[in-house]
């Protein structure tokens, strides 16, 4: 059997993931007509590529479809609970950077840190009757996070696009997303919570722990990884 | 783990020992409307419990607890006083640690009764106390109502008192506050720079969302009270640290809080009620000279107890959960209570038993 290896089928995630495993000489490549998914590996014998939505791969991981995956960080942590039960990171790889951080209207002055956020929590649910709105399409790491650390009377909203758009448009009264430059923050005339990022998110190789590796796929991850010069 | 129908006859049986002494049997629906618990326990019940979603209905949970629909129930329609028991699933998520149940029963009994509600609190231990007697149980006890009254009573600021009032049931965030007004901690980032300030408000930035300007006014004049507030006494931090770790017996305890409430006086009423409680207890046949205490007891369950609090546990198993808890939670009542409008509130306790736990170490007894 082969070594199911899936990857983000398109954009720049598609086409890093190609350049880091060409730099240690592991050719992945898409094949046939523009449109359509089919793909080929070079340099191993016995690894399949699949071509899947980054948004997919932790799932796959999880039901052991697929051996290997590689998608961000955050997206394993918020689609799988438990994730260390059911992947293992074999390698970060140094792309795809994004910080999941917390922000608030620019013009909350009164407002640096998650304990500021916490106080006025509380203060915004008494005044208008319900509990302060956070946007996010990250429920779970945002969830967990500020459980974590002691923040109540707040809702996450749901927002799947345009998130920084919300707090102007009333839909909530902070954000929580991913950002590399914030950029569309300041545009959007918010600041970003001291005390760090919720999570630091990088394009990672993810190994599932629910396959059953036979002996044969077993020695193509070993013979993968000693060319990828992972130290497992 | 027993299987289903052993467990609901194990139930019944529980349900008919209540039933017996004077409960009426309630029911509850299994699907509950989501925004009443969200708006209850906040969004962390969200990880905790079963969301699901129906058109018409809006966003539901598989009942997480009886509690809840029990005080709905009784503030609707329940003529007073009134004693409860229910038997029933209910169902929380167990993201984390897979090993325990998502789906479990819960046989309870609910007291609301103004009369006495320390004849109450005593009732209802005694009478899980009694029904698993054959399983010899360790009971722990608490009394959130001392640590309540211990906050109430501390020589600061209504606004200090109520941040930590408010986090009395997240134990870290509650430590953090009390450090930092203390004068132990310092202050959060940014907020010497924006207490420095003689114009704080941003007048340059749009003025965006919800929150209104002079709320962000409201906050900073609040601030700035905190600051010029003298902080909590070391001697205060430290009363509050011995009643947070006492571990003793019931009788022992008594003593050692009549010490405390020498310089803590809030406290005083609070430990005349543990008093009389020990009392209505001793009466009902509990030892209470080997009844534990704990003084943390109750902070981090999921229910808002504000009184007395308790747990059974069977000492062999520390892998199992309690075999049964409960407490008083007239804030509760209090919260559910305004909800339609109307400020309206019951003295309430209860407790429930996990059958399929005692069912459990029955099988052990047997071997």
């Amino acid at each position: 059997m082969t070594v199911k290896l899936g990857v983000p089928s398109k954009g720049r995630l598609m086409e890093k993931t190609f350049d880091w495993f060409g730099a240690a000489g592991i050719g992945l490549s898409r094949t046939g007509s523009d449109r359509e998914y089919a793909a080929a590996v070079d340099g191993i014998d016995g690894v399949e590529l699949v071509l899947l939505s980054a948004g997919e791969v932790p799932r796959e991981l999880a039901a052991g479809r697929i051996h290997l995956g590689v998608t961000g960080s955050d997206l394993v942590r918020e689609k799988l609970g438990a994730w260390n039960e059911k992947v293992i990171e074999l390698a970060p790889m140094g792309f795809g950077h994004a910080d999941l951080i917390i922000a608030v209207p620019k013009c909350w002055v009164d407002v640096n840190t998650l304990d500021d956020l916490d106080a006025v929590a509380a203060a915004f649910r008494a005044k208008h009757g319900f509990r302060l709105r956070i946007a996010t399409k990250y429920h779970r790491l945002i969830r967990d996070y500020l459980r974590d650390h002691g923040v109540a009377d707040y809702q996450l909203v749901d927002s799947q696009g345009a998130t920084e758009g919300t707090v102007k448009n009333e839909t909530a009264e902070a954000v929580a997303d991913i950002t590399s430059t914030g950029e569309t923050l300041r545009a959007n005339h918010l600041k970003i919570l001291s005390g760090g990022p919720v999570h630091k998110s990088q394009a990672t190789l993810f190994k599932s722990r629910k396959v059953n590796w036979t002996d044969s796929e077993r020695a193509t991850l070993a013979e993968l990884c000693k060319k990828l010069g992972i130290d497992r | 783990m027993a299987d289903k129908a052993r467990v609901r006859i194990e139930a019944a049986r529980y349900l008919r020992f209540f039933e017996e002494r004077g409960a009426s049997v309630a029911e509850t629906d299994i699907l509950q409307p989501a925004e009443t618990l969200l708006d209850l326990y906040g969004e962390d019940i969200r990880a905790r419990a079963f969301v699901t979603h129906d058109p018409d209905f809006g966003e539901a949970m598989l009942r997480p607890d009886f509690t809840v629909p029990v005080v709905q129930m009784h503030m609707a329609e329940g003529a007073e006083p009134a004693r409860y028991a229910y038997m029933g699933e209910v169902f929380r998520a167990q993201d984390e640690s897979k090993h325990r149940a998502s789906e479990y029963f819960q046989v309870g009994y609910e007291v609301f009764d103004r009369a006495s509600p320390i004849e109450a609190d005593a009732e209802v231990f005694a009478l899980l106390k009694e029904v698993l007697e054959p399983f010899n149980l360790r009971a722990a006890t608490g009394d959130m109502g001392l640590l309540l009254a211990a906050v109430r009573g501390l020589g600061t600021t209504d606004r200090r008192k109520a941040a930590l009032l408010r986090h009395i049931w997240r134990p870290r965030r509650f430590r953090a506050l009390l450090d930092r007004f203390a004068g132990r901690a310092p202050l959060p980032e940014g907020r010497d720079a924006l207490l420095a300030m003689t114009e704080p408000m941003d007048v340059k930035t749009p003025q965006i969302g919800l929150r209104a300007p002079a709320e962000i006014a409201e906050r900073i004049d609040a601030l700035r009270e905190d600051a010029a507030a003298a902080p909590i006494s070391a001697q205060e931090v430290e009363l509050l640290d011995d009643l947070l770790g006492l571990r003793e017996t019931t009788a022992n305890v008594l003593e050692h809080l009549r010490d405390i409430a020498v310089d803590m006086p809030a406290i005083a009423q609070a430990v005349d009620r543990l008093e009389m409680r020990a009392e209505a207890l001793a009466k009902r046949g509990i030892d209470v000279a080997t009844l534990d205490f704990e003084g943390s007891y109750g902070r981090t369950s999921m229910e808002y107890y504000d009184g007395f609090v308790f747990g059974f546990y069977a000492e062999a198993r520390p892998d199992l959960p309690p075999v049964a808890t409960g407490g008083r939670y007239d804030a509760l009542t209090r919260v559910l209570g305004n909800q339609n409008g109307e400020a309206r509130d019951i003295p309430a306790v209860g407790g429930v038993i996990r059958p399929e736990l005692t069912l459990e170490l029955t099988g052990e007894a047997g071997q």
